[in-house]
């Protein structure tokens, strides 16, 4: 029987975490407790056979919403993670010509910047997608950052077929990126398939839900009645609006968002 | 067919509703640089219907403040620098929906400097739009990019003629370039799907049929792309799965990987190359846990087998009846990507399915002239270039011809950090005129550092009685109870197997002696302290095994004249020589030629048998010692 759409998204992530595995150490893996980065980690323990066999990274502003880590308390519990909670630096160390919000967001990049230095960690393993925002559909599966962390999008290398290229130079690293070609409605058709635990945020409340979760000073909640993850597959199926819409710091400015992932921002 | 709709509305039979079991398909959208396909792929967005509301006016709003003309291919360009210089730099997907079908639409750029980034583009495609200038016609981009989704694997191609609205919608125009392309294509091996006329900036033949173009009937783009099916990689067909690694649970050995063509079944023999060596599935794996019979193309899976074997990463796991070719030799087609020439005789890096290995640039043998398709001769290799070599890797490969398995035919090369190429093999070949021996993929070194000793030939020489089989057997006790892997190659007791077609003729015992140096050899390199007991008594026949040991060879001359040795007899085969019985029997009425400069000499007409295996062994055990412990770096893969 030939394999659903879902199975092959479900396939190729998991070779992709494999050979980071088999290729890159040391390595960690972000989690915001977001449906992406949870369902990757639902995907590194099929590629693990139950186990998450590198740290898990909270990129932690204390911003995030309570539920959000009341979430993470639990899933580290149950699925036995080592997690790694990361406090960001404060906002008045950052670039002050940015906008707010998007000041807010660079604390994360600069929270990365730290961890990836102190961890010596030469991969990074984030639950980023193609159809998420523009910038990001210009990514590499295996995404090499310099020494800063910075992403030299126009010096991109190639990448053909599934042969992954991971030689990079002494204290630069790689982004890994297994959920690239993956769509927000793959993710949660695929998190109702396999029954992957949600942060309640995402399910309307009096009228409103989360479509995309981020701190709570940056991030707004839109209009809807979707109560199940069946109903979000329904409303998504209809909607023109751009997933991040509510994402305040990709919509300040026209470049924002481009400017913050060339810094380093996931 | 799509019903006819205004240009500029959003087509009726394209509804935003998202149908979520339809297969998604990538298409990569390539051609000459300005020949219109981010014009073309933002009207195709815009009038299908599968815009974000407010994103073309937030755009126009944008271009304003920028005080520039608004441009359809914005939609896509969303880095600021891309718009700045008006090109599109690096592939970027846009999703969308096309009838049933979700597209998505893969736009790479037609600038030559960036062609890595197409043939990246081009990698994650099922299909491909072609798009064409129709005022300035086919030009050396389109050529080089139609032969590069040949080297990718892209077969399906869609062909937008675009810009018809600068040729006055003339059929005659359309035609010609379709039949230029036709024959260009067709050349490459590649039949198209469709050839649309197209006129991109009014949306003429995008989704809604062009009144301008009344004689063409076929279909419009959106209904082009929508009725193409995703690319099958693999798929049925013989088993082909390469070893990502071993993973660990408990004592189980878990062998992990995607299949990448045919099945894999629990209990099913199988073949592990290089080598072709035999193993058999226990059980399949995945988790959460379940009973799993089948893997099937494209699922990424685990498996135990039935008794331990040697398995690594890189391994090409087959049926035993269709393992792939073991190979050093290769012809290969490259698109070369590096800043400086590739150069004949120079030395890259190569991955093939999980396989990491070096290889060399035999040669160099014949170019595409881009001009006109026909393979030229080559002298230099510059980026952007598609050439034909032949590759000599320094190990045995594992490897498919690409038209027999795609997954395992294509690779790319490395030198230094860089990705220079992307390839594929072609025709894999002899090793005849070059011999390259197999390569082993545990090296020497990591033998000896598992050991914790060299492996080496100690050669005792002497004449029969001597001493050389009793020293050898006590020496290779003590050996062995110092923890050095010894084994005796008794020439006695290899005469009963090896050498059992062999007679006592001259040269039947310098046969003998031959067989006995090259077995040695093999064991020394396999780690083994060998200790080879040969009476050997040509310098020629032992010079023969120091040469095939290469510097592991140390020869231990086992001294006693004549007369000792004759008194001892313990085997009496002196006195059967003197009765006649025994014709060429060293010592007696055959030569022995001493060693002139041994490493070790035992003069056991006056040691004890104690006392010369005490030397032996003082001797060994230095000549075996590593010179440093090895750290954990020399074990990194």
């Amino acid at each position: 029987m030939p394999l659903e759409d879902l199975d092959k998204l479900e396939a190729r992530s998991i070779a992709i975490l494999r050979e980071a595995y088999f290729r890159i150490s040391p390595l960690c893996m972000l989690w915001s407790m977001g449906k992406d980065s949870t369902a990757l980690l639902w995907l590194v323990r099929k590629a693990f056979f139950g186990s998450v066999p590198f740290p898990v990274v909270l990129l932690d502003t204390g911003m995030e919403l309570p539920e959000v880590y009341a979430f993470r308390d639990e899933l580290t519990r149950d699925w036995n993670l080592t997690l790694q909670n990361e406090d960001c630096p404060s906002e008045d160390t950052l670039d002050q010509t940015l906008p707010p919000a998007t000041r807010a967001a660079a604390r994360k990049t600069a929270g990365l910047r730290a961890l990836v230095e102190r961890g010596a960690y030469r991969g990074v393993i984030a639950g980023i997608r193609r159809d998420e925002q523009a910038t990001r559909a210009k990514e590499r599966v295996f995404s090499p950052r310099a020494l800063d962390g910075s992403w030299d999008v126009v010096r991109q290398p190639p990448e053909l077929w599934d042969v992954y290229h991971t030689d990079i130079p002494d204290g630069a690293h790689l982004r890994i990126h297994p959920l690239l070609h993956w769509t927000e409605l793959d993710i949660w058709r695929y998190t109702e398939r396999e029954g992957i635990p949600i942060v309640p945020l995402y399910l309307a409340r009096d009228g409103m839900r989360y479509r995309s979760l981020g701190e709570k000073n940056i991030t707004a909640p839109i209009v809807s009645n979707a109560a199940s993850i069946a109903e979000i597959i329904a409303e998504l199926a209809a909607t023109h609006a751009p997933e991040r819409a509510g994402r305040l710091m990709d919509n300040e400015t026209e470049d924002a968002f481009e400017r913050l992932r060339t810094g380093g921002y996931m | 067919m799509s019903p006819r709709v205004s240009p500029r509305e959003p087509a009726a039979d394209l509804p935003a509703a998202i149908a979520p079991n339809a297969a998604q398909v990538s298409v990569v959208a390539v051609g000459h640089v300005d020949h219109g396909k981010s014009t073309l792929i933002g009207r195709l967005l815009h009038d299908s219907g599968n815009l974000p509301e407010g994103k073309v006016q937030e755009l126009r709003a944008a271009a304003e403040r920028r005080n520039v003309p608004f441009e359809w291919s914005f939609v896509l360009d969303a880095l600021q620098r891309e718009r700045d210089q008006a090109i599109t730099i690096d592939t970027t997907r846009i999703w969308l929906r096309l009838d049933d079908r979700e597209v998505v639409m893969i736009d790479a750029p037609g600038h030559e400097e960036f062609l890595r980034n197409m043939v990246t583009g081009a990698s994650d495609a099922d299909a491909a739009l072609l798009v064409v200038d129709a005022l300035e016609g086919v030009g050396e981009q389109t050529r080089r990019h139609a032969l590069l989704l040949e080297l990718i694997g892209v077969r399906h191609v869609v062909v937008a003629i675009n810009k018809m609205d600068r040729v006055s919608y003339a059929r005659e125009r359309y035609a010609q370039i379709a039949a230029e392309l036709s024959g260009i294509l067709a050349r490459i091996g590649i039949a198209p799907l469709a050839f649309v006329p197209v006129a991109a900036l009014e949306g003429a033949n995008v989704v809604a049929r062009a009144a301008s173009m009344p004689w063409y009937d076929g279909p419009t783009i959106a209904r082009a792309l929508a009725e193409l099916e995703p690319l099958e990689r693999g798929g049925p067909g013989e088993l082909r799965m390469a070893v990502q690694g071993v993973l660990r649970r408990g004592l189980e050995r878990i062998v992990v990987g995607k299949v990448e063509s045919g099945t894999l079944e629990a209990g099913r023999e199988i073949a592990l190359s290089p080598g072709a060596r035999r193993a058999r599935i226990k059980t399949l794996e995945v988790w959460p846990p379940a009973d799993k019979e089948q893997a099937v193309a494209g699922e990424s899976i685990g498996f135990t087998l039935d008794a331990p074997a040697f398995v690594e990463r890189g391994d090409i796991i087959s049926d035993p009846g269709g393992a792939p070719e073991a190979v050093t030799r290769f012809r290969a087609r490259l698109l070369w990507l590096g800043r400086e020439p590739l150069l004949e005789g120079e030395r890259l890096s190569l991955r093939v399915g999980t396989k990491l290995a070096r290889v060399e640039v035999e040669r160099f043998e014949r170019i595409v002239d881009l001009a006109t398709l026909e393979l030229a001769a080559v002298s230099a290799v510059k980026r952007n270039d598609v050439v034909e070599v032949v590759l000599r890797a320094m190990e045995t490969l594992a490897l498919d011809p690409v038209t027999r398995h795609g997954a395992l035919g294509r690779f790319i090369l490395i030198r230094g950090l860089d990705v220079v190429a992307g390839g594929t093999v072609l025709e894999t070949l002899a090793t005849s005129t070059d011999l390259v021996p197999a390569g082993h993929l545990v090296s020497r070194t990591l033998r000896e550092a598992r050991n914790g000793h060299r492996g080496a030939v100690i050669w005792l020489t002497g004449l029969p009685g001597s001493g050389k089989s009793t020293i050898a057997m006590h020496l290779e006790r003590r050996l062995f109870e110092r923890d050095i892997a010894a084994y005796v190659l008794d020439g006695d007791n290899v005469r009963a197997g090896l050498g059992r077609d062999l007679s006592f003729s001259a040269a039947d015992r310098r046969e003998n002696i031959r067989r006995l140096g090259e077995v040695a050899a093999l064991f020394a390199d396999a780690g083994l302290v060998t200790i080879a007991a040969a009476i050997s008594p040509h310098r020629s026949g032992r010079d023969g095994a120091r040469a095939a040991a290469g510097g592991a060879f140390h020869e231990i001359y086992v001294k006693a004249d004549v007369a000792v040795c004759e008194a001892r007899d313990p085997k009496g085969h002196y006195a059967k020589a003197r009765a006649g019985q025994l014709i060429g029997f060293t010592g007696v009425d055959a030569e022995y030629e001493p060693p002139i400069d041994p490493e070790l000499v035992l003069d056991t007409a006056t040691l004890t048998v104690e006392e010369a295996v005490e030397r032996a062994f003082g001797y060994v055990v230095e000549a075996v010692r590593l010179e440093r412990p090895f750290g954990a770096d020399d074990f990194s893969i």
